[in-house]
């Protein structure tokens, strides 16, 4: 059969981001995927080599306005590494129930997006109504929806009043009810699950060797969560199950998101009854020492990773994020070959794919000099440059 | 005649388009939000269309990296005239944060044409329903409002 090529993106109905994907089609069956992406690369990284690191903070945050706290969590912590700083148990709780919202808000906005991308508009208006029960806590806690501000090196910004923790509880009640009807919707609804069982598959061999993080991993059988596997803050102390799932598919990871929202009602219950009193944050110089570091978090999407060099200056030397979707990505195309075309967007959605956290570089090409170099290439290159322009460089190792 | 009632139904009920080009996704779950049954904005007529030819205002929202740029100014050409360009959230209408950044080109209106800027990090749905109705009147009678004069630097005398 002929195959023909479609080209999806940069802006589509069924991407909310700028990303593009050609995919080449048999008939109605996808046989190759390639993502194309950089759409929404901004240059973070090097902007935060100019800034000082309370800077940063903020710049971080907007990597991606839905896991915000993840990203700037990742980074003080690896700052207060290098700094040895203890942080106050207080500010660690603090910042594991601004985690534990972020996660219940991100995935129920991705349980609205899946029903609306499986022709379900009512659970996406339902989920989104109940959304905005989070947004209001997060609103109650730090002033802003989005981008909450929380986090300074050394603790946390604000406090948590006793009577917003008080609401806090009273609007867990509501949202643990609708969120038993979702799960009911998940497990029972006939309609939705046939729609989603067997769509996109990814088995446990194929998600261990390409390095799936996440719901996508729980929901192909891997028990695999950094809260458990390295505790970083508060989760050190506190006890919780990881949900996991054999469906292997979108319906699996539909599942994992579900109970993973139960089980985030549980972590907040349990960090409010037993937060801790005292301070919320102590000094630390503007002056960090030299050092390099690896953070890791559970995003809601998956392992958060930020690697940080400083170079005993207030600014860091190099800031390296790998965000959740980067390593997902690569099962993407796994899932979509052999896939029907229709459920494209459906298979995108449910690794719930953030391209704002993705894009840390591009590939700039003019058609002419378009080739890639690597580390080796790219030194030489540079040496036989600067031989032209009469130095020599080469003997510097 | 005919004009009145083309202008009459944009008003009343405006087809709006999404575009993200290259924002945080935060200003673009608030417009969504601004649709959901909190913020409802179909009160008001506002529709969320897939493509722009079929929509009459477009949401962007982000700094324009240089990337998307050339994507921008076609998915400009392909809306039907007249074309009105919102920008959402403080990086749209200026830059934001990342003003300075390698990869990007700075506010929405240093591509095309803005209509109204609406700022926030990221803009509430309130924010976002305010600006939107805020420019919907502004069509309806645009008698009632004064046109921005452009001030010129350096020809004849300056606009008082």
């Amino acid at each position: 059969m002929s195959q023909i090529k479609i080209p999806i993106g940069p802006q589509h109905p069924a991407l909310h981001e700028p990303e593009s994907f050609n995919l080449t089609l048999e008939g109605e069956i996808i046989v190759e995927a390639e993502a194309k992406l950089g759409y929404n690369h901004r240059g973070i990284e090097k902007a935060c080599e100019s800034r000082n690191f309370i800077q940063d903070i903020y710049l971080l945050e907007r990597i991606c306005g839905i896991c915000s706290h993840s990203h700037s969590t990742c980074f003080v912590q690896a700052v207060e590494e290098i700094a040895a700083v203890e942080v106050p148990l207080r500010a660690k709780y603090i910042r594991a129930i601004i985690g534990e919202l972020e996660r219940i808000h991100s995935h129920l906005l991705w349980v609205g997006v899946a029903g609306h991308e499986v022709g379900f508009e009512t659970l996406f208006m339902y989920a989104w109504r109940d959304r905005e029960i989070v947004m209001d806590i997060l609103a109650w806690i730090s002033g802003n929806r989005v981008n909450y501000g929380m986090n300074t090196v050394g603790g946390v910004r604000r406090d948590i009043s006793p009577e917003i923790l008080e609401q806090i509880l009273g609007s867990l009640n509501t949202l643990i009810e609708r969120t038993e009807y979702y799960t009911r919707i998940v497990t029972d609804e006939p309609t939705f699950m046939g729609r989603l069982r067997g769509v996109g598959k990814l088995s446990k061999e194929q998600a261990l060797s390409l390095g799936a993080v996440g719901p996508i991993a729980r929901a192909s059988g891997i028990a695999r969560d950094v809260r458990q596997d390295d505790p970083y803050g508060a989760f050190s102390e506190i006890e919780f199950r990881i949900s996991t799932d054999d469906h292997e598919d979108v319906l699996g990871r539909t599942v994992v998101r579900v109970h993973e929202l139960m089980e985030s009602y549980r972590l907040l219950r349990t960090l409010i009854e037993n937060l801790p009193e005292g301070p919320i944050a102590v000094k630390v110089p503007r002056k960090i020492p030299v050092g390099e570091t690896l953070s890791r978090l559970e995003a809601p999407r998956g392992e958060d990773i930020l690697y940080l060099k400083t170079n005993g200056t207030e600014m860091p030397e190099r800031v390296k994020v790998r965000a959740p979707t980067l390593a997902n990505l690569a099962s993407i195309r796994e899932m979509l070959c052999g896939a029907y075309l229709a459920d494209f967007p459906i298979i995108v959605a449910a690794i719930d794919p953030c391209f704002s956290c993705t894009d840390r570089m591009i590939r700039v090409g003019n058609g002419k000099n378009d080739n890639l170099m690597n580390w080796q290439q790219l030194r030489e290159y540079s040496i036989e440059w600067h031989k032209k322009q009469g130095l020599d460089l080469g003997q510097i190792k | 005649m005919l004009k009145k009632l083309v202008k009459w139904a944009r008003v009343k009920s405006p087809w709006v388009l999404h575009f993200n080009t290259g924002a945080c996704n935060a200003c673009d779950i608030e417009i969504l939000a601004a649709l959901t049954p909190r913020y409802d904005i179909e009160r008001f007529g506002i529709q969320l269309k897939a493509t722009p030819r079929h929509a009459d205002v477009i949401l962007c929202s982000g700094p324009v990296t240089k990337q998307i740029k050339d994507r921008l100014v076609r998915v400009y050409e392909q809306m039907p005239e007249p074309k009105f360009i919102v920008a959402v959230g403080t990086c749209a209408c200026s830059g934001g944060v990342f003003k300075g950044c390698y990869s990007v080109e700075g506010g929405i209106d240093t591509v095309i044409p803005v209509s109204a800027y609406i700022p926030g990090c990221p803009a509430s749905p309130e924010a976002i329903i305010d600006g939107v109705v805020k420019l919907l009147e502004r069509i309806d009678k645009p008698e009632q409002f004064q046109k921005a004069q452009p001030i010129l630097i350096g020809e004849g005398e300056p606009n008082e």
